[in-house]
């Protein structure tokens, strides 16, 4: 529990709660200097990581369900229901990763995310829309002044089973091409075997690709928690993520099952809100795959809203990494606001 | 404020039909006292009157047990076990089937919010009938010898905390055994009760199997007293528990008593800290404290009772206190005034003895009874708040440096009830579980309550288990033969 003590920790340049974005992005070496003073470590090597990712607290599983399940029980109706359902919208990562993804279908998918609902005004944009590298370009044209975001895929995603410079290269073109938010894969393997100084290392060497030649792409790291499997590798994963700089964790790619979880995710929001009362630095929270409903998405809304609070309830520190679910939504909208379901058949389908 | 805040979601009342008045359950029907006389239950969270209830006289207690007498001796006790176990099976569909207006009466008369009604109490409660009813017909196969035997008419004295689910704890396995019941609900809430005796018509149960005698404590005692029932089964206070066991000390009664509790819910600094904190706030503030076997002693290793306290106080801030009824409400309201004034004196008394007490900001409603959720730091363990038995939604947090420490502290106390124990060490739950003198010891959980597990006390917690093969062996003299 120590782990969490900010006493032992240089003060930052950020204070806790208040708003939008880390007032300055720490270089690589700065980046280090933090991680060594919560660590205390001198030699970040495999064994200082060791040693410090395994005395966090533990994650007792039965009890991390139990808490989730609860906060699933929560009813949102009427107002607040009207207000999850935007503020879910405003999250969304609007997401196609298929091989079989074209030009078309990402500038089809781009339009819906500017305007999901083309007949209502009213109707918030989506958060980003997530592609993979190639067709990057393609999405930067489309959302060219929209303030919806343009999301990569990268280094070697799905498996990340890439050499670092190509994995490196990969993010290169995709911050090259004009993403705003690269979302990379942590190597599993590596992490599972004990080298979280490798995983560290490409963190930050990914990083620092996101933010070459001037430009500032924010960093997404996937954790793909349904093969780290356990709540406290999940916990571990998150730590050694922020500390090598994520601005974002995130669950999974969507390609594994189970991706996202509500328990899981509940870890990784008590993880980030733990890591700001000792660092000073907020980092946001994607859920990303399976959730496919408004009831699922405001169930995630709750959870944020219980366990790290309103600071975090902003697409800036929130993101739902998803495709099917932003139709539900609009037909709850729809619902909301005329009192019947529309069908499938009055949503738009990309 | 935070942006999102959650609009009101209240359970609707209109399942239930509440009658302007409840008569006795005695031999199958409804019937009113002898001398006409009753009381008025109300809704603790507005003190809005929900009914009359009849006042059994000592007559109403002689008529109800004679049904129970004439109903073991002639039909429920010659009766196969295989047959028994289809009334209660019956009984566990029905009250499953109608779950629903169980809770929503549960949470009007007793004050709990409807999430905990909805998900624990009355689940739990059909669960239990359930479980029982599957032991009906191996009793020869259970343990307790060939062929054992009922003790015939059991007297059942339960209390206002968990209306619905103590009532199955003790008719569950009284039936099951062969023993037919009188069984008498706490003064302030005899509505569910009542609402299981329709059920049991529906149910069809044969008439005087189980009777349902609403009153006070005269009621209590004149059923207790009764010279003809054979077996007492108790829960609640302690110097109520002292009094029976004093009055039937040399009769031929049987005794069960599930009585107070001071538990220690102790965590390690390896603790899983945010279940922990969870294990915390469902120990103490799950029905409001008013529970027998909540943790109302937190024991922190001393190492992490900074951080901890801290991390507690911040997970108090999400609790939403206020209108039971309302779906997302988290603590509801105390039972009864006498029940609220209790608290507040020993809250007083633990801020006049030099701790210090702590509560979230939170609104309460204007009527009713209502107590903030309230955490005392600076305790020591000679105030009363760290010895009494609270009943309420308040907890005395105190430290202790070595397991050895941990638990000699939570064995100093004259209750025995329960423990919890939260570490990541394996091999120091089974140390500690081996030491600690309370009948149930949860790791790494809290309040937990299963069928299938034994409950009960150790010290001035009682005698006796209810729940599992253990809750068989109450209504059940052993069989032998020769």
């Amino acid at each position: 529990m120590s782990t969490t003590t900010p006493s032992s920790v240089p003060a930052t340049d950020a204070s806790p709660g208040t708003g939008s974005v880390n007032p300055s992005d720490p270089s690589a070496d700065e980046i280090a200097t933090l991680a060594r003073a919560v660590t205390g470590a001198v030699d970040l090597d495999d064994a200082a990581w060791r040693r410090y990712l395994h005395g966090l607290p533990g994650v007792d599983r039965v009890g991390a369900d139990a808490r989730a399940a609860t906060l699933g029980t929560r009813s949102i109706k009427t107002t607040s229901k009207a207000w999850a359902l935007d503020t879910i919208i405003r999250m969304v990562d609007l997401t196609t990763l298929e091989g079989a993804d074209t030009a078309g279908k990402v500038r089809s998918l781009a339009a819906k995310a500017v305007r999901p609902e083309p007949d209502d005004p009213s109707c918030p944009s989506a958060a980003a829309v997530c592609v993979y590298n190639d067709l990057v370009p393609v999405a930067v044209e489309a959302l060219a002044g929209t303030g919806v975001k343009v999301a990569a895929v990268s280094t070697a995603f799905p498996s990340g089973r890439a050499s670092r410079a190509v994995r490196l290269a990969d993010t290169a073109d995709a911050v090259q091409a004009g993403a705003d938010e690269i979302d990379m894969v942590i190597d599993r393997g590596a992490f599972l075997s004990g080298r979280y100084a490798q995983v560290f290392d490409d963190i930050v060497a990914v990083r620092e690709a996101c933010h070459a030649d001037g430009r500032d792409a924010h960093l997404k790291v996937i954790l793909e928690t349904g093969e780290l499997v356990t709540y406290d590798n999940v916990r571990r994963a998150s730590w050694l993520a922020m500390l090598a700089g994520a601005d974002f964790i995130k669950t999974s790619t969507g390609k594994i099952s189970p991706a996202a979880t509500l328990p899981v995710t509940v870890v990784m929001l008590e993880a980030v809100r733990d890591f700001r009362a000792a660092t000073g630095r907020q980092v946001g929270v994607k859920p990303a795959g399976g959730i496919r409903t408004s009831k699922d998405a405001i169930k995630y809304l709750v959870a944020v809203n219980e366990t790290v609070g309103e600071d975090w309830l902003d697409p800036d520190w929130f993101r739902f990494g998803a495709s099917s679910l932003l139709n539900d939504v609009l037909m709850q909208r729809q619902k909301l606001s005329t009192g019947a379901y529309s069908g499938p058949d009055y949503v738009t389908v990309d | 404020m935070s942006p999102f805040e959650y609009a009101p979601a209240p359970e609707s009342r209109a399942i239930v039909d509440i009658a302007s008045s409840y008569g006795l359950f005695i031999d199958g029907e409804f019937t009113p006292s002898s001398d006409g006389s009753s009381f008025k239950t109300v809704n603790p969270a507005t003190e809005e009157v929900l009914a009359e209830v009849a006042e059994a006289t000592d007559e109403d207690v002689e008529r109800a047990v004679k049904a129970a007498r004439r109903a073991q001796q002639k039909l429920w006790g010659p009766m196969p076990g295989s047959e028994r176990a289809k009334y209660l099976f019956r009984i566990a569909r029905l009250l499953a089937e109608r779950a629903r207006e169980f809770a929503v009466l549960e949470t009007l008369d007793n004050g709990k919010p409807i999430r905990e009604s909805r998900d624990v109490d009355v689940p739990t409660a059909a669960a239990h009938f359930f479980y029982y009813a599957g032991w009906a017909d191996k009793l020869d196969h259970a343990g307790f010898g060939p062929s054992p035997r009922p003790h015939g008419v059991a007297a059942q004295v339960i209390p206002w905390n968990f209306p619905l689910l103590m009532l199955a704890w003790k008719i569950a396995p009284a039936l099951a055994t062969g023993n037919t019941v009188v069984l008498k609900p706490a003064e302030t809430t005899p509505l569910t009760a009542l609402l299981f005796a329709d059920l049991l018509r529906q149910a069809e149960l044969p008439p005087g199997v189980v009777n349902i005698v609403t009153g006070a404590r005269a009621t209590g005692a004149a059923l207790v007293g009764h010279p003809d029932v054979d077996k007492i089964a108790f829960t609640g206070s302690t110097p109520v528990g002292k009094r029976i066991a004093r009055e039937v000390a040399g009769t031929h009664k049987h005794v069960t008593l599930e009585l107070g509790g001071k538990a220690a819910n102790i965590v390690f600094d390896d603790a899983p800290i945010d279940q922990a904190i969870e294990g915390i706030v469902n120990g103490i503030f799950f029905n409001q404290g008013q529970v027998c076997c909540a943790g109302s002693r937190l024991l922190v290793q001393e190492s992490v009772a900074e951080e901890l306290v801290e991390r507690l106080k911040s997970r108090l801030g999400t609790l939403r206190v206020g209108d039971p009824m309302d779906k997302n409400t988290d603590v509801g309201a105390i039972n009864s005034a006498q029940q609220l004034a209790r608290i507040t004196e020993l809250t007083d008394a633990g801020t006049a003895e030099g701790a210090t007490r702590w509560s979230p900001e939170c609104e309460l409603p204007s009527s009713g009874y209502w107590f903030a959720p309230t955490l005392f730091t600076g305790v020591s363990a000679a105030h009363r708040i760290a010895r009494e038995e609270i009943f309420g939604p308040v907890l005395s947090v105190l430290t202790f440096r070595t397991p050895q420490e941990a638990v000699t502290k939570a064995n100093a106390t004259p209750y025995g009830l329960s423990a919890g124990i939260w570490t990541e060490k394996g091999s120091r739950i089974l140390w500690m579980a081996d030491r600690l003198r309370a009948g149930v010891v949860w790791s790494n959980t809290f309040n937990r309550f299963d069928p299938t597990s034994p409950f009960g006390g150790y010290k001035e917690s009682g005698y006796g288990r209810e729940g599992g093969r253990h809750g068989l062996a109450p209504y059940l003299i052993e069989g032998s033969s020769f």
